[in-house]
């Protein structure tokens, strides 16, 4: 059995959900490869090969593979299927965009979002926003998986020494071209990875208030979230969004200011290792899934948190 | 310009799911269902486009048991011109799905496919793409943002840094994500004129797909219950607990 990790990364660096779903592979077992598909990625391929686990690296270089576009990624992951037994990618944004599209011209039907390796062809993934679990089985000639990374430890970042081959970049597709990205950015740590994660809800009543959880944040070592309902506001920007539909996070601590707990914000944050609420409204259900709750005004308590901190 | 609208009719996304008793599902019966939530904003772009003068007919394509034609039937009331439902007898998995919708597209040539960028009961993830993969047609997903110039679509999307925009060529496949519209509600006059909108009906047969399930599902249960913990009193007891208790400070 062989598995082939497509790696998600920015050309420069690569992302670390890439590190947990080398981690579900090593559970299902076998010989572990990994594609960087890019542009003058050379550093991510490095990365790559160090971490422990993987065997290979396999690199595609080429303009038309520099910024993740699916119609040109995914014929070149189709050409390079025969062999594999599984094809996996972490579930960010470019692993959701890519491997449906790899599994439909393979045709396979693919399991999403997978939080647990029950065997080679078994696994398990939320269903209804975590709601419920489904254990579901594969029995497609190969498996094409996506990977929760929260549900997974990260593999070793070094330790490995695998060898490096160049493949092939395939032809443009001509179907899609890409002009620019807005990309937040932060000195605080990535959301998704972050041990601690601060977030506001729609009690944060603007914008500028989120300035009070930043500096709370950066005394923590934390990354800044918030509910969908802050984010339609347009308090704060989409990739701050923790929830069904938003980013996924298990931090070792979460704290969820102002947040109500309307179902689809606790599917993203509910596996959050100690939860912390702080809500005016008693009631708000956020303070059933909280360890440790603080009915209080967030415009008091908040500031006396970042005090207390010192 | 046509444009075809892929809509599931899904739990309704206030219900509560409760898993059988049995481990074989969730229960279905005797619970309110609606049409995906993200599918709603994929009919309401549709409509705006339509009402810009973008397109000219606006198509709601529906897969499941005759029930599925309620959710047509809302699509219609809040201005779509007609109606497809695609008759099935059991959940049809994504692949398929995108398979049929091929067929759909085939008989007729939309400029393009709206659908929401995944369903709020088995969070897939995965419909619009597939059906742009066997299309061969480009794909936008997770779009915030839609913009027609020509005969290309300037999208949006969201994506885990932030935002990136594309340009894809039509015709094409855009999947839609919470932030691009907000869905108008059915006036009651446009309800009752739904009702009068053409809807045909086919089987899955009809159109020659095999929709036989790949995956099976061995079991389904609720996630582990998360016991609730204390209230603390002030946020000095809250610092001492996450200090000494929880030791994650």
């Amino acid at each position: 059995m062989s598995i082939l990790i497509l790696a998600d990364h920015d050309n420069g660096q690569l992302a670390a959900a890439t590190l947990n779903t080398v981690t579900a592979a090593t559970e299902i077992g076998g010989d572990i490869h990994v594609l960087v598909a890019g542009d003058a990625s050379g550093e991510v391929a490095k990365a790559a090969a160090a971490i422990a686990g993987v065997s290979k690296v396999l690199t595609a270089d080429a303009g038309t593979l520099s910024h993740g576009i699916a119609e040109n990624i995914a014929p070149l992951i189709q050409s390079m299927a025969a062999g594999y037994s599984h094809l996996m990618a972490p579930a960010t944004t470019t692993g959701k965009n890519i491997m449906p599209r790899v599994a439909a011209l393979l045709d396979v039907m693919q399991v999403s979002d997978i939080i647990k390796v029950e065997s080679a062809d078994t696994f398990q993934r939320p269903i209804y926003a975590g709601n419920a679990i489904a254990t579901v089985t594969s029995n497609e000639s190969v498996k094409v998986v996506t990977v929760r990374s929260t549900a997974f430890e990260a593999a070793a970042a070094q330790g490995g020494s695998a060898s490096i081959e160049a493949v092939d970049g395939g032809a443009d597709s001509g179907l899609s071209s890409y002009v620019k990205s807005e990309l937040s950015s932060s000195e605080r740590p990535e959301l998704t990875s972050a041990p601690i994660v601060i977030s506001g809800g729609r009690g944060m009543q603007d914008g500028s208030n989120f300035a009070m959880l930043e500096k709370v944040a950066d005394k923590l070592g934390a990354a800044v979230g918030a509910s969908r309902a802050a984010v339609d506001a347009g308090f704060v920007p989409n990739d701050y969004q923790v929830g069904q539909t938003g980013k996924v996070v298990a931090p070792d601590l979460y704290v969820a200011v102002g947040i109500s707990g309307a179902i689809q914000h606790l599917a993203g944050m509910k596996d959050s290792k100690v939860i912390v609420a702080i809500n005016k409204d008693e009631e708000a259900p956020i303070f059933q899934v909280a360890d440790f709750g603080l009915v209080a005004d967030l415009f008091e308590a908040v500031p006396e948190l970042e005090i207390k901190l010192d | 310009m046509k444009v075809l609208v892929p809509v599931k009719r899904v739990i309704d996304y206030n219900v509560k799911v409760r898993v059988k008793a049995d481990n074989s599902g969730v229960e279905l019966a005797n619970v309110k269902m609606a049409m995906n939530p993200f599918d709603e904003i994929a009919v309401e772009e549709a409509l705006r486009l339509k009402e810009a003068g973008g397109a000219d007919e606006v198509v709601a394509v529906s897969i499941g048991p005759t029930q599925n034609q309620e959710t047509i039937r809302t699509a219609l009331a809040m201005g779509a011109d007609r109606g497809i439902h695609i008759e099935a007898p059991h959940e049809v998995e994504p692949l398929a799905v995108a398979k049929l919708l091929k067929e759909v597209v085939a008989r007729e040539e939309p400029g393009l496919v709206f659908v929401g960028k995944q369903a709020i009961d088995d969070d897939c993830n995965q419909t619009g793409q597939m059906l742009a993969a066997i299309l061969g047609w480009a794909q936008g997903t997770f779009v915030s943002g839609i913009e027609i110039r020509g005969d290309t679509a300037a999208v949006v999307r969201e994506v885990d840094g932030g935002l990136e925009h594309l340009e894809v060529k039509m015709p094409a496949v855009v999947t839609v994500d919470l932030r691009l519209n907000e869905p108008r509600y059915a006036s009651l006059p446009n309800i009752m004129k739904a009702k009068k909108k053409p809807l045909d009906s086919m089987s899955a047969g009809d159109l020659g797909v095999d929709i036989a399930p790949r995956l099976t599902i061995t079991r389904v249960e609720e996630p582990p219950a998360r016991e609730a913990g204390i209230k603390v009193s002030d946020v000095g007891e809250l610092v001492d607990k996450l200090k000494n208790e929880a030791k994650v400070i």
